[in-house]
């Protein structure tokens, strides 16, 4: 165990992989001394194991109706009650875990690359791609995220595939912004200067040298985010836009839980403990990789 | 020399890093009088950590204490924070390497060394004004009234540098400390800026300690030199013994430094092994 | 002294940023193995000649040709392996998240040359560093080794000319002391031209065999680097250059 250890923090590596898993590894260190980051990254541990195992931990079927047993508080048969068909509330949750990860991932798959790559292609060649780009940039910025998200949906239909479909083109304007910015820090800086005057293309400066110093801070921007997006997702499904019943998403839970809120108060409660409890877990984490990653805050050495 | 202004007895800066706590410095001690001391290193040595453990300016998680610390009687190791700020500027002051980070954009330069001024004394308006025109007129900005109205951007990095000395002297301290003050201008205008700084040191009767990598710059302008490597003293002397220097690593750099002029094929380089190296 | 060609000409050369212009009709020849050195203080242009060289000002006029070939307006792929640049900083010239091996193999993936592992190997060795240094980040390196990574790099594709900015002004004494006699050697053995610029006469006392002495975007003066022993400029520019560089300007006068 040591021995890996030291093989992973060695000042003078043998190979590229043992660079890149040292440094790696270093990181991993640094943000284990953040215990708010440690519990952040628990959380959302917890998420991906409840996702993946939802048949083995939830007591029931998700979709399971009983009638006889409507709107019953919590017990110790229904951890966290039943909902106004009699479905266990606790499964529901369990398998909604689910919908909200793939709703989160999908997201962070569509937008973060695809407002990467024009704020750094924006940010890097400067003129009128720089003006074209960033003015398509500002008219998506400039309309209220719920809003156009709605449009998209109302346009494409409800539905969870929509929903995620309308969140990411709503949030990639924002990461074009950041990426532009990052990358216009330091297209003028030497390295870059030095890399084109070995004769390397512009697309190899982009994604090998531009790229990589973008993603850190667009890691951390994304996991920040993540809170915005499972509300935003949250919020569509409340309005009925998004996950259609009887599929368990959190918002659309809360929303059916709207009707009984002051008489059984679990039933839009439960779900909305796992929305903040998740998106907590994600801003904790974005916040401890920003140290770690940010290089803005790291400083020099 | 009679009492000193400023006695520190092995003081130590340390700060954390993942293999455990590393000294910066490294027990120095050093007496100054109303004189002008250069501390001489490169980068690592520890010479600009000593300038701001002066100050008390380290920052958490660096750490420094000193067996003694006394700047003219007072103990500055017994100072609350209060004391220590009312203290820095009013009778030591410090002057950083590149104006341009050490002044605020957004304010112009008469109100910025009006207000050094203001913090420390009180003064009716009137008279600041005064004051502010007199410091311009000593640190030869020829037409004050118009330099007052500029923003730091709108002057040249010597100008620049001349507005942060007036502004470190107008309230009159005992003590200066420059840190690399020339290191970001232009030859030409270095001279200028040093002697200038040593004309008012010795007007005033203050203490100096410039802080410097450029051996022969600090040998010009100091009276005593102390070289520091790796967080410690490793020679401390007279300027004008400087060529006679005793310690392998200050004539390793004395001879590294190419010369005007120049005949030899290749420098001579510092054996930093001997040193524990960089 | 039996160059028999030009490896940098610059005639009637100006250079603007925008609607300033920076550089006024320079026109000067370095010949081929040559070290050439151009000094000047903060904004005399003497960076921005190199910028133009290299391509990365393009907005000039006038006529640029190296090894006898006229330059572009634009970094180009095939002027690579002619001429290469070492800057000034550093620390702002690396890649903060490249290993120097990444760095090192870079230029050979961009011309497509192979047996990269052993040219790195062999770089490293020829630039002074150990080889224990190749998979090392930039951070994890000292000032002085990443300059000698920087000048690895430039060297990758084997050019011919060198553009050298301010190479050691961001170094310790004693480190520059060990970049300049790297460069010197470097020069030497692969015989090397060198267009250098800087505002440390002593560096070129060292380093160099003529210079320019440029003030405010002209240059006022060619000299040989004797001229630094004898302090016999005729410009009065370059007279209180040397002056405040600490030369003696009566030196002139005993001799």
């Amino acid at each position: 165990m040591s021995t890996t250890r030291d093989w992973l923090l060695d000042d003078s590596p043998a190979s590229r992989l043992q660079a890149s898993l040292g440094r790696s590894y270093r990181m991993l260190l640094a943000l284990s001394r953040n215990p708010l980051a440690v519990l952040g990254a628990a959380i959302l541990l917890i998420l991906l194991l409840t996702a993946a195992f939802a048949p083995l931990i939830a007591p029931h079927s998700p979709f399971g109706q009983n009638l006889g047993a409507r709107l019953l508080a919590p017990s110790a048969a229904h951890w966290m009650g039943t909902d106004e068909l009699g479905r266990n509330i606790f499964s529901r949750v369990i398998y909604g875990a689910r919908i909200t990860l793939m709703i989160v991932v999908l997201v962070a798959v569509i937008s973060a690359p695809l407002g990467l790559l024009i704020g750094a292609i924006s940010g890097y060649f400067g003129g009128w791609i720089d003006k074209i780009l960033m003015g398509l940039t500002d008219v998506f910025l400039s309309m209220p995220k719920l809003i156009l998200a709605l449009a998209f949906v109302a346009a494409l239909g409800p539905g969870i595939e929509n929903a995620v479909i309308a969140i990411a083109i709503t949030s990639w304007p924002a990461y074009a912004r950041i990426a532009r910015a990052e990358t216009l820090t330091f297209r003028n800086s030497e390295f870059i200067a030095a890399t084109q005057l070995l004769g390397a293309s512009h697309l190899r400066v982009i994604t090998r040298h531009i790229l990589p110093l973008c993603t850190s801070s667009m890691i951390v921007r994304v996991t920040l985010d993540m809170a915005g997006i499972i509300l935003t997702a949250a919020g569509l499904g409340f309005l009925g836009l998004g996950a259609q019943p009887p599929l368990p998403e959190w918002g659309a839970m809360i929303s059916r839980g709207r009707t009984f809120i002051l008489d059984q108060w679990w039933v839009a409660t439960m779900p909305g403990f796992a929305i903040i409890l998740v998106s907590l877990g994600f801003c904790f984490l974005g916040d401890g990789l920003r140290d770690v990653l940010d290089p803005k805050q790291g400083g020099k050495s | 020399m009679n009492a000193p202004l400023l006695e520190i007895e092995d003081l130590r800066v340390s700060f954390p890093t993942p293999k455990g706590r590393v000294e910066v410095v490294r027990g120095l001690s050093l007496r100054l009088g109303r004189e002008r001391l250069g501390i001489v290193g490169e980068s690592g040595s520890g010479k600009s950590m000593t300038g701001r453990a002066i100050l008390r300016l380290i920052r958490p998680p660096g750490r420094q204490r000193a067996a003694r610390m006394v700047f003219d009687g007072i103990d500055l190791d017994a100072q609350s924070e209060r004391q220590m700020r009312a203290l820095r500027g009013a009778r030591i002051s410090m002057i950083m390497q590149d104006p341009k980070f050490s002044l605020n954009p957004v304010m112009t330069v008469g109100d910025q060394i009006a207000e050094a001024l203001i913090t420390h004394e009180r003064l009716a308006r009137r008279d600041v004004r005064a004051r502010v025109i007199e410091m311009l007129h000593a640190v030869r900005i020829h037409e004050p009234e118009r330099v007052l109205r500029l923003f730091p951007h709108e002057v040249s990095g010597g100008m620049g540098q001349r507005i942060m000395i007036a502004m470190m002297l107008i309230p009159r301290p005992d003590l200066l400390i420059a840190d690399e003050p020339t290191s970001a201008l232009d030859v030409s205008v270095q001279a200028q800026v040093l002697d200038l700084i040593d004309e008012l040191v010795r007007d005033h009767g203050m203490g100096l300690i410039l802080i410097s990598h450029d051996l022969n710059l600090v040998a010009r302008y100091c009276d005593r030199i102390m070289v520091m490597h790796g967080g410690e003293v490793v020679e401390s002397c007279k300027a004008q013994d400087l060529h006679h220097a005793s310690h392998p690593y200050t004539r390793g750099l004395l001879a590294a430094v190419p010369r005007m002029e120049e005949t030899r094929d290749t420098l001579p380089v510092l054996d930093r092994s001997a040193w524990g190296g960089t | 002294m039996g160059w028999n060609m030009s490896a940098i000409v610059l005639k009637d050369l100006n250079i603007s940023y925008g609607t300033t212009r920076v550089v006024h009709d320079v026109t000067l020849d370095v010949a081929e193995g040559e070290s050439f050195a151009l000094v000047g203080e903060s904004g005399s242009g003497k960076s921005t000649i190199l910028k133009a060289i290299a391509g990365l000002a393009p907005d000039w006029t006038g006529e640029i040709t190296v090894l006898g070939q006229p330059r572009g307006h634009r970094v180009d792929r095939g002027f690579a392996t002619t001429c290469q640049m070492v800057f000034q900083d550093p620390y702002g010239s690396l890649h903060p998240r490249r290993t120097v091996d990444a760095v090192l193999s870079e230029p050979l993936e961009v011309h497509g040359l192979g047996n990269r592992a052993a040219r790195v190997v062999e770089m490293l060795a020829a630039v002074g560093l150990d080889q224990r240094f190749r998979f090392r980040f930039p951070h994890q390196l000292s000032g002085g080794q990443r300059q000698r990574v920087a000048i690895a790099r430039a060297l990758m594709l084997e050019p011919k000319v060198m553009l050298l900015d301010e190479p050691t002004s961001a170094l310790d004494v004693s480190v520059q002391a060990e970049i300049l006699n790297l460069l010197k050697k470097l020069r030497r053995e692969q015989g090397l031209t060198y267009l250098m610029v800087t505002h440390n006469l002593p560096v070129v006392g060292f380093m160099c065999d003529r210079m320019a002495l440029m003030n405010k975007g002209r240059v006022v003066e060619i000299a040989p680097a004797t001229a630094l022993h004898d302090g016999s400029f005729t410009d009065p520019y370059s007279r209180a250059l040397y002056a405040a560089s600490g030369g003696n300007p009566a030196r002139e006068a005993q001799a």
